[in-house]
């Protein structure tokens, strides 16, 4: 059985649906990234996993249970969303403080110490919630989502606002969470991070998923491909044509290009010699299996 | 694993409700002495009314002033401490997502509200032990039947609790302030707390006694300085703004 399991998802506020449709799967030792624009329901999703917040249809279970119940509390860690200044801690409570309080409530809890050191929040252990920087508060709400030494971690976004050294602090901890067992959720507008951390991506859009798998699925479904970027606005009808044999050249972006077919080295030097016909420089040419971006795109892209 | 040490294994259960209360406890406490703001109602504000009201002649009062001043300014400490205090408190705290984020730990809602009580009554007996100490030092010589002016106290700090918790639970944190701060004003003036409500025509008069500060500190005021039993009125009124801001609290409050 799935550590989470969430089937035909659905939640309205008055009359703007934040969920519509989302069903998500996710293992212990693995991590599952709930990937999606901003308000594509990612947050209003792992909130009602996390008991935050009720359903108006589908089911959710959490370790066999509803996520209400009382007996999940210590088995599962929430961080939820920085920002707005809401992220659940006392603004004038010290670091060591929280942390501390948090750690009381459960029997088995990570040594704060360690804990505090591992989020580089050693100096900063004395400084009230309210004087620390935007990374260092999300290091804390990290912090304060894994010291009971939960099975479960809902993370909401947790490397927003961090600087690069503190998303990769977090990234390696996630990563530690993954190894010891536990089953992370987390929710990222990132690519990068989806395809750096996630075992398993759930791409959503709107309140619906429009794809989940490995991020190896999702990007082999984006096929061959030839990228590369040039001045925005070139003809590209003429490069169809003279690629032939089911090809075709795009620019979904400004400036950004990607052929789709059958790779051949050929075809290759028939785009670098139109861009040369054209004294273009083709930059960044690569090839080969689509990135999670080119996935990503092509599965939200608005309907235009 | 990358820094060694750390094992992020699964493990444990809740702690027991007794170790979840004493640190809930002691957070709630530090927070409340930590509070300048909270401070300035809670201990300063009773004890210069005390020092000023029992010195100068101000206000036209019975005398010896000083067993007139005493139980009001113990009113008022009741009531900044549970009224105005954990309103504003709480409020922000609901505001800030604590409320909501104590919702995801094994933290019990019972557990946090008495966690919440008792830090009140903690800094309630500091408030009393001081007042009453600056008011003996100040010639007050109190009469009268303790317990019963223990019971009162409790009672007051039960119903202003009630009335503060369910202000922090149903407005928006800036409003709580405002309103909190408003009533704590308003009351100090209208409550029979430094001025006597007998200075105020009889029609007024009849409706400022069915306030809880004014049943508080004239029950207070009749036990302490004269030695007399609480007045029933005043026993009923407590009562009645404690059962129905209770239940409207527990009804009312939304924790985010």
């Amino acid at each position: 059985m799935p550590a989470v399991e969430v089937l035909g998802l659905a939640r309205r506020y008055g009359s703007v649906t934040a969920v519509a449709d989302v069903s998500l799967a996710a293992e212990a030792g693995q991590v599952t990234a709930v990937l999606g624009r901003n308000g594509a329901g990612k947050t209003t999703t792992v909130e009602i996993c996390a008991g935050l917040r009720t359903a108006d249809a589908g089911s959710v279970t959490v370790l066999g249970l509803h996520p209400g119940d009382p007996a999940l509390r210590h088995r599962v860690g929430v961080m939820p969303q920085g920002g707005s200044g809401a992220s659940g801690v006392y603004p004038s409570a010290r670091v060591g403080e929280v942390l501390a309080l948090h750690a009381a409530l459960h029997s088995d809890p990570l040594p704060a110490r360690a804990l505090v050191e591992r989020l580089g929040l050693t100096k900063a252990a004395d400084t009230p919630w309210r004087r620390l920087s935007g990374g260092e508060q999300q290091r804390l709400s990290l912090a304060l989502a894994i010291v009971g030494r939960p099975e479960v971690v809902f993370l909401d976004e947790p490397t927003a606002g961090l600087d690069v050294q503190g998303r990769h602090l977090t990234w390696e901890l996630i990563r530690d969470l993954k190894v010891a067992g536990v089953a992370v959720v987390l929710t990222t507008h990132l690519l990068d991070e989806a395809e750096e951390l996630a075992d398993h991506v759930v791409i959503i859009d709107a309140g619906i998923v429009v794809a989940a798998g490995t991020p190896r699925d999702l990007t082999a479904g984006a096929g061959d491909e030839l990228r590369f970027e040039a001045p925005a606005g070139l003809p590209l009808g003429d490069l169809t044509a003279r690629l032939g044999s089911g090809a075709t050249a795009a620019e979904p972006s400004p400036g950004r290009y990607v052929v789709t077919g059958s790779i051949t080295p050929d075809m290759i030097a028939t785009v670098t010699a139109w861009c040369a016909e054209r004294d273009v420089m083709a930059n960044r040419l690569t090839t080969g299996a689509g990135t999670l971006e080119a996935a990503f795109l092509a599965l939200t892209e608005d309907p235009t | 694993m990358s820094t060694g040490s750390l094992d992020l294994s699964p493990a444990g259960h809740a702690s027991p409700a007794g170790t979840q209360l004493r640190a809930q406890t002691a957070m709630e406490l530090k927070l409340m002495l930590r509070n300048g703001e909270q401070l300035l109602l809670t201990i300063i504000i009773p004890t210069v009314l005390l020092l000023l009201f029992a010195g100068a002649p101000i206000a036209d009062l019975p005398k010896p002033r000083i067993d007139f001043v005493v139980p009001g300014v113990l009113a008022l400490a009741v009531m900044s401490t549970a009224f105005t205090g954990q309103a504003i408190g709480t409020g922000f705290e609901r505001r800030y997502g604590v409320l909501r984020r104590l919702g995801t730990t094994p933290l019990p809602r019972a557990l946090l509200l008495a966690a919440k009580t008792i830090s009140v009554v903690c800094v309630e007996v500091l408030q009393v032990a001081l007042l009453c100490v600056v008011g003996l030092v100040d010639g007050w010589s109190p009469h009268g039947n303790a317990l019963a002016a223990v019971a009162l106290l409790m009672l007051g700090t039960v119903a202003f609790s009630a009335l503060g918790l369910l202000m922090a639970g149903t407005l928006r944190a800036e409003v709580t302030l405002a309103a909190a701060n408003l009533v704590y004003l308003v009351l100090l003036v209208l409550g029979g707390i430094a001025f006597p409500l007998t200075d105020f025509s009889d029609g007024v008069r009849h409706v400022l006694e069915l306030l809880p500060i004014a049943a508080l500190s004239d029950g207070l005021r009749v036990v302490l300085r004269s030695g007399g039993s609480v007045p029933v009125h005043d026993w009923v009124t407590l009562l009645v703004w404690a059962a129905t801001g209770g239940l409207a609290a527990s009804r009312l409050f939304r924790w985010e």
